[in-house]
């Protein structure tokens, strides 16, 4: 059984890379966000395609010194809060359709 | 009586804030002398306007919900509510009305926020700063309240023309972004000059033991005009356009930090 997780940018955001970091805004309350350089390969990597143990071996092991399972717990950390902050949805299965909506899917 | 001439009655008058003409139309002859009185140097009456608002008067003490700002969009109409006036603007037809009590402040409101709206879809905005013009190029200061506008504004030499010590109008003309004069004022309690000039500069406000400017790059800058930039309407499109606006105009105009003694040397400075 996969417990695979997938993470999809909400389309209820305004959002902007400005040299290593993305400002985000999101649009149920206009508050602004800053993702630092390593979210930012996060979100520029969150297409509800790839799994998020992928993007974080793949995308972050490759290119910073971490152990996978620390830059896992890290990234998990921080896609629940942004999911929380209705930025991104998260699901156990690849999400395909565009998101706006708050919280988890499962 | 011979000798004696009436002062015309209108029932309605334009209120022109960076070119963009709204009528206000209103059986109440005391409302229209309030509102030349409020926005002198920015009134008319031509018959051109772009918007169209019917001003209905209420009596005092009635209200519409609680106090928050509310505005919404709905199927071409732009809604804009508080507790102390009710407006909407159809687009297609370019007329609305208001319904607020007789007093200067609602009205101000929509105002601003129908400018907000406006600005939003051309890529300007309003932004909470004093700003003056200087050698022909517009020099803005920003900040929340108490950050020091309108101690910028009465510092301001007599070389300055003053556009306001509380919103500043932001906008793009053939791909240059100006400042334009605006009524809209903070304690200063006078309206701006009605001119309007290239931008050169936003200083992000902050008082301190010397006078010291520094350069804002990136998220930093945009932070910073994002932060005081006046925002109402919460839907998508709107937050995406605002949102676009101040990372282009960070893009293209120098965003720094100003700290100030609050006396007249600042404005050695501003050159």
């Amino acid at each position: 059984m996969s417990n695979k997780r997938y993470v999809a940018r909400s389309t209820a955001i305004a959002a902007r890379v400005l040299g290593d970091e993305t400002m985000v805004m999101s649009a149920v309350n206009s508050t602004l966000f800053t993702l630092d350089e390593v979210a930012t390969v996060i979100w520029e990597s969150a297409d509800g395609a790839t799994p998020l143990e992928d993007i974080v071996t793949n995308k972050i092991c490759t290119q910073y010194d971490i152990a996978p399972e620390i830059a896992l717990k890290d990234a998990e950390g921080l896609v629940e809060g942004l999911a929380e902050h209705g930025l991104v949805v998260l699901s156990d299965k690849p999400i395909t359709q565009p998101t706006t909506s708050h919280g988890v899917n499962k | 009586m011979p000798g004696v001439t009436a002062a015309p009655q209108h029932s309605t008058v334009v209120v022109e804030i960076g070119g963009v003409p709204i009528r206000l139309r209103s059986g109440d002859p005391a409302f229209i002398r309030l509102v030349q009185d409020r926005y002198v140097g920015y009134v008319g009456y031509s018959e051109g306007a772009s918007f169209e608002f019917d001003v209905e008067l209420i009596p005092p003490g009635v209200a519409f919900g609680d106090g928050d700002v509310q505005v919404t969009s709905d199927s071409g109409r732009w809604l804009m509510r508080r507790g102390d006036f009710h407006a909407e603007m159809d687009l297609s037809t370019a007329r609305g009305r208001i319904k607020q009590t007789i007093n200067p402040y609602s009205l101000d409101s929509v105002l601003r926020i129908m400018h907000t709206l406006l600005l939003a879809r051309n890529g300007g905005f309003l932004l909470h700063s004093a700003s003056a013009i200087r050698n022909g190029r517009a020099f803005l200061f920003s900040g929340v309240s108490g950050a020091g506008k309108t101690t910028m504004a009465r510092l301001a030499p007599p070389d300055a023309a003053l556009l306001t010590d509380e919103i500043s109008y932001v906008t793009l003309q053939d791909d240059r972004y100006m400042a334009v004069g605006t009524p809209f004022f903070g304690e200063l309690a006078r309206v701006g000059e009605n001119l309007r000039a290239p931008i050169e500069c936003v200083y992000l406000l902050a008082k301190g033991p010397e006078n010291k400017i520094e350069p804002l790059v990136g998220g930093a800058a945009v932070r910073g005009l994002l932060g005081n930039i006046l925002f109402f309407a919460r839907d998508l499109e709107f937050v995406k356009l605002v949102f676009d606006a101040a990372v282009e105009f960070a893009n293209r105009i120098p965003i720094r930090r100003l700290t100030f003694v609050p006396d007249s040397r600042v404005w050695e400075l501003i050159v």
